[in-house]
């Protein structure tokens, strides 16, 4: 208060009303998915549902549903996307942040591109090759295709760590006659460890989210929640569908939270797409 | 400043090699194996004669022609309602999103929010039974659920386009915010002495400072927008519908002399993404040139 800037009462007013706006417009999607799930039936033009059910919740977790198992398999895909990508992104990230060299324009493009591209039109593609390796309506292939997305993200992410990272003090360790590996433990990874994690988060969640790959390569074989999710849209059947939305939803809420920690507030999730 | 290593290119050669190798397959095979087939070289299902009858076939149809319209309006309409309103919450959050961590954690929520998940909850809010349309019931402004727009399943995409302006909304308006909390308040303040009004201060100093940052990122989000899939499954029409949703529809249809279509379909749409990698490029360049020199 008292700043040069403060605003005068009309525009704290303009102020007050777009955080309001704002408030209301993240909040609003949830409202119907949380009445949905406890609703037993909900008819036009009532605002509440004329009975409360917990059937979508018990359906949930019971044994009948495939939600176990669909839950199960978007955790194991993300999870191996997401330890195929790190150990492939990190070094990348770090070609591209820190040395200067010959065709790294073009390396970056092609890291680049695929972030733009739709994956669907590019695994299309390639889904002719997943059927011949008889790994198409796999896990594998499912994982595979999800790589698409994510392992750019993944280097984009490091890239950008990278670039603000000094490897000067690699140089000053080891000449105080720090080892290599007691290098990378000491002062590499405790510097990088922040970007690494959110962008590991990140990619998680690239690939817990998507849709179009699974459907396209697991050819309805391989059930992940979205999958799930979809087949109650289909069936019309409401209480279900925001049931499952709100389980999917909710590792979106955890990775930002955990990011937002692990930043110290920067915001997450921009930083692989800046300045290429 | 860190020092920036001009190396022989051996060790970031190997440190990239994994990477790109992936990255290459998928990508560069993707889009190798798109084209063998949309020439109708699909050896698998018996085809073997090549030609480029595919992309006669897509491009002239009626079907991709209302496509490519309806994915260009929604990807437009959104960017438009993204950039503007990203612009607008960044200039009133500058000040307060340091103070403030529940603003801030509630304004990034949407970035993380699968979008499948946003598409059924736009259908439970905007469709002619959907809550706002009970709601206005509630206020008199409507007395049965015809009466209510149709906002879902419909030719223009509005379902959509409001879907894809509120994932997007936050990030155009971090990626301003980035600009504005970094340049500080002296521009504004050189303005101000000079006599200039708050409108103009926004209009001529502030705006102007974040769009080397957002160019790009409007690139980027008509980009996403133009690759939609599950939400205007969602949310969307069966004829027109949006270009990957038709290129999908292609490439499962039981008739499979139609999968070098899907492919020729592909291909139109990654050609067209990526003259938006390369446009996004050439303005992140000469937007970082403006800035060195």
């Amino acid at each position: 208060m008292g700043s040069r800037f403060a605003p005068c009462d009309g525009m704290k007013a303009v102020h007050t009303a777009v955080i309001a706006g704002i408030v209301v417009a993240v909040l609003l999607p949830a409202i119907p998915l949380v009445i949905w799930s406890l609703s037993g039936g909900w008819w036009f033009p009532r605002l509440l549902p004329e009975q409360w059910s917990l059937r979508s919740w018990r359906y949930l977790a019971s044994p009948a549903s495939r939600v176990a198992e669909a839950t199960r398999n978007s955790v194991i895909i993300a999870l191996v996307t997401t330890a195929v990508s790190v150990p492939l992104g990190v070094p990348a990230g770090r070609a591209l942040g820190l040395y200067r060299f010959r065709g790294k324009r073009f390396a970056e493009a092609l890291v680049f591109a695929p972030l733009i591209v739709p994956s669907l039109a590019v695994i299309m593609g390639v889904q002719v090759v997943l059927i011949r390796a008889g790994i198409s309506a796999t896990l594998i292939g499912v994982v595979v295709a999800h790589l698409l997305p994510a392992l750019p993200y993944m280097v984009m992410v490091m890239r950008a760590v990278f670039s603000a990272y000094d490897p000067e003090y690699e140089q000053q360790a080891r000449s105080l006659g720090a080892t290599r590996w007691e290098t990378l433990l000491h002062v590499t990874a405790p510097a990088i460890l922040p970007g690494l994690v959110t962008g590991a988060l990140f990619v998680f969640l690239i690939s817990w989210s998507q849709y179009a790959l699974t459907l396209l390569v697991g050819g309805g074989r391989v059930m992940t929640l979205p999958v799930l999710l979809f087949a109650f849209v289909t069936a019309g059947d409401h209480a279900m569908t925001g049931a499952v939305s709100l389980l999917f939803l909710a590792p979106a809420l955890l990775v930002l939270g955990v990011s937002a920690r692990m930043l110290g507030g920067r915001p997450a999730g921009v930083s692989g797409l800046e300045g290429v | 400043m860190t020092s920036r290593h001009s190396v022989a290119s051996a060790r970031p050669a190997l440190l990239l090699a994994p990477a790109l190798l992936v990255i290459g397959v998928l990508f560069a095979g993707g889009i190798g194996l798109a084209l063998v087939q949309s020439l109708g070289y699909l050896p698998a299902l018996g085809m073997r004669t090549v030609s480029a009858g595919a992309f006669v076939t897509v491009l002239t149809s009626r079907g991709f022609l209302r496509s490519l319209g309806l994915t260009l309006w929604v990807a437009a309409v959104s960017t438009v309602l993204t950039v503007l309103f990203g612009l607008i919450t960044a200039l009133v959050l500058r000040r307060r999103l340091r103070n403030s961590r529940l603003i801030r954690f509630l304004y990034q929520i949407p970035l993380t929010v699968p979008h499948l998940v946003v598409a059924v909850a736009a259908a439970m809010l905007l469709s002619q039974s959907g809550l706002l349309s009970r709601l206005l019931f509630h206020g008199g402004f409507i007395s049965a659920p015809a009466a209510f727009p149709e906002l879902v399943h419909d030719s223009a995409g509005v379902s959509i386009i409001l879907v894809y302006a509120w994932k997007q909304i936050p990030f155009v308006g971090l990626v301003a915010l980035a600009v504005l909390q970094s340049v500080g308040d002296d521009y504004e303040s050189v303005a101000r002495s000079l006599g200039a009004s708050r409108l103009q201060r926004v209009r001529h100093v502030l705006v102007p400072l974040t769009l080397p940052a957002v160019v790009p990122a409007t690139i980027i989000v008509f980009a996403f927008v133009f690759g939609a899939f599950e939400t205007p499954l969602v949310l969307g029409t069966r004829f027109p519908s949006m270009l990957s949703v038709l290129a999908y529809r292609l490439y499962t249809d039981t008739d499979l002399t139609r999968r070098p279509e899907a492919m020729a379909l592909n291909l139109v749409i990654a050609l067209i993404a990526l003259v938006l990698v390369a446009l996004y490029r050439v303005a992140t360049r000469v937007f970082s040139e403006r800035r060195d020199g």
